[in-house]
């Protein structure tokens, strides 16, 4: 599985070789559009000395895994909520004769790295808070561990969203709220908004997870919501509980496939 | 090679009072025998693409059952990919920015094909299929019958027993449709590959099928050879009079 991936990835990757322009142009975008997000903070900063209780750094921090998750789940699988363009120009059928899962040839159909610019742009904005945070070395180890949590939420949130298309054949926006919405919604602290909203991103779309919860423990702070402490170490079991409910969610939607008329 | 027994397919089209149920196939039994060549007529909308889509493994059927090379399409889908060979002639299974070459060594890494297995394979079916000129070309540059060539020989390069063509000559010309034609006749002939098309070409069936299957409304209307096919109607003159009048009856 892996290999084919890294096959079909690469082979992607040569095809869009051909035009290094606009790689080239399309990296840098990503970059610096994604850069004003922070630019956004540093204004808010700028006006005021906390936002939602949290600082400065520790935005940057929510803001730098939450991202970085993101990114790295919408280059790698990102592509699967293209679905319904695919059923539409019939394209889905051929990738259905083939011996491989369709779902590793979605996520990689037309791979390119163009969206390293936005992968580097979150990395950065998390290397520059996390000297600047006075945190405790024995929590380090839940960061790549949040981030690789991050990346399985939002990868299962696309497949969700390719899955329902199988349905409706036209429901990008429906997964888009919670993809690119869950992305810009993490990247704050979750006590700026109400506390309905976060119970639901904590228990029925564990977006919280995502970043809120483990930060708490990264940054050792009291959850404003007095949430229990132990919710703070379930990241992977929301991951994994998630990741599943897509896995099965993607295979009904395939057996359910009607394909296109001729 | 192939076994369908009572297969029904339906869909349903339309929302709120609109909506209604759409037999596309209803109670299609037939079977295919190894090494058979067989031509699947029907007009347009009578179950054809449906048909293959359910060999295939693309749809699920909603009845009935289906075997083909010994496998249940819909369950094991992906490992009958790898026994039988798959053509659409409306669209291509190749990758559209890659040179052709490189779409095929894609393909024997991904169907698993034995390095040197696959330098003969290519090797033959390159020149069978005269496709020396163009193997470094993108396949977005190709033309329709180069194209055609190129997804005929991505569909052949694993061996597959059975291979399944969707109207594999439309939109080719003359001098492309004879040589697609003789080189399907030898594929049959001497690697006895079990093949099925769809066509509306009718010098497709009659220079190419031993055995013809007519499908309409979903249900099987013929199956015999093309002179059974000839005497539903005597007197006609073409074969294209004959089916004609088989598909207005």
């Amino acid at each position: 599985m892996v290999r084919t991936y890294l096959l079909l990835a690469w082979t992607w990757m040569r095809a869009s070789a051909q035009y290094p322009v606009s790689f080239a142009l399309m990296t840098l975008g990503s970059f610096t559009l994604t850069g004003l997000d922070v630019a956004g903070i540093w204004i808010i900063f700028e006006h005021t000395e906390s936002l939602g209780g949290f600082g400065l750094f520790e935005v940057m921090f929510l803001y730098g895994t939450s991202g970085l998750s993101f990114a790295l789940a919408d280059m790698l699988f990102g592509n699967v909520e293209r679905l319904s363009q695919h059923v539409r120009a019939g394209s889905f059928d051929t990738m259905l004769i083939r011996p491989t899962g369709a779902f590793v040839q979605m996520a990689t159909d037309r791979f390119g790295v163009q969206r390293l610019g936005r992968i580097a742009q979150a990395a950065l904005v998390l290397g520059i808070s996390l000297p600047r945070l006075d945190l405790s070395w024995s929590r380090m180890w839940m960061v790549p561990l949040m981030v690789a949590c991050g990346l399985v939420i939002f990868t299962s949130i696309f497949a969700l969203g390719g899955a329902l298309q199988f349905l409706l054949t036209d429901a990008p926006e429906v997964a888009n709220a919670f993809t690119y919405g869950g992305s810009t919604l993490t990247q704050y602290p979750l006590s700026i908004y109400g506390g309905e909203l976060v119970k639901g991103v904590t228990f029925i779309v564990p977006l919280a997870f995502v970043n809120w919860q483990p930060a708490l423990y990264v940054l050792d702070r009291e959850d404003p919501f007095g949430l229990p402490y132990w919710l703070r170490f379930v990241a992977p079991v929301a991951a994994v509980l998630l990741a599943v409910a897509a896995a099965l969610a993607w295979r009904a939607g395939i057996r359910r496939y009607r394909s296109t008329g001729s | 090679m192939i076994e369908v027994d009572r297969v029904g397919r339906s869909f349903t089209v339309g929302r709120g009072r609109a909506r209604r149920t759409v037999h596309a196939v209803r109670d299609l039994s037939f079977t295919v025998g190894s090494g058979e060549f067989v031509g699947y007529l029907g007009p347009n909308g009578a179950g054809k693409s449906t048909t293959i889509k359910m060999l295939t493994g693309i749809l699920a059927p909603t009845s009935g059952r289906i075997r083909v090379a010994g496998l249940d399409p819909t369950r094991r889908r992906t490992a009958l990919a790898r026994r039988i060979g798959v053509v659409f002639g409306q669209r291509t299974t190749l990758w559209w920015d890659l040179p052709l070459k490189d779409s095929f060594e894609l393909i024997r890494h991904l169907y698993k094909v034995d390095r040197v297995d696959f330098r003969r394979r290519l090797d033959e079916l390159a020149d069978l299929l005269d496709l020396g000129g163009f193997l470094h070309t993108p396949v977005r540059q190709l033309s329709l019958g180069q194209r055609m060539r190129g997804d005929v020989t991505a569909a052949l390069l694993h061996e597959p027993a059975v291979l399944i063509l969707d109207e594999p000559t439309i939109g080719l010309d003359v001098v492309s449709k004879v040589a697609m034609r003789a080189f399907l006749r030898r594929l049959n002939a001497e690697h006895g590959t079990t093949v099925l098309l769809t066509t509306h070409d009718l010098g497709d069936i009659e220079k190419l099928c031993r055995r013809v299957m007519l499908i309409d409304h979903g249900r099987l209307g013929f199956d015999g050879t093309v002179d059974d096919l000839r005497a539903t109607a005597p007197g006609r003159e073409s074969l294209e009079e004959v089916v004609a009048h088989l598909y207005t009856a």
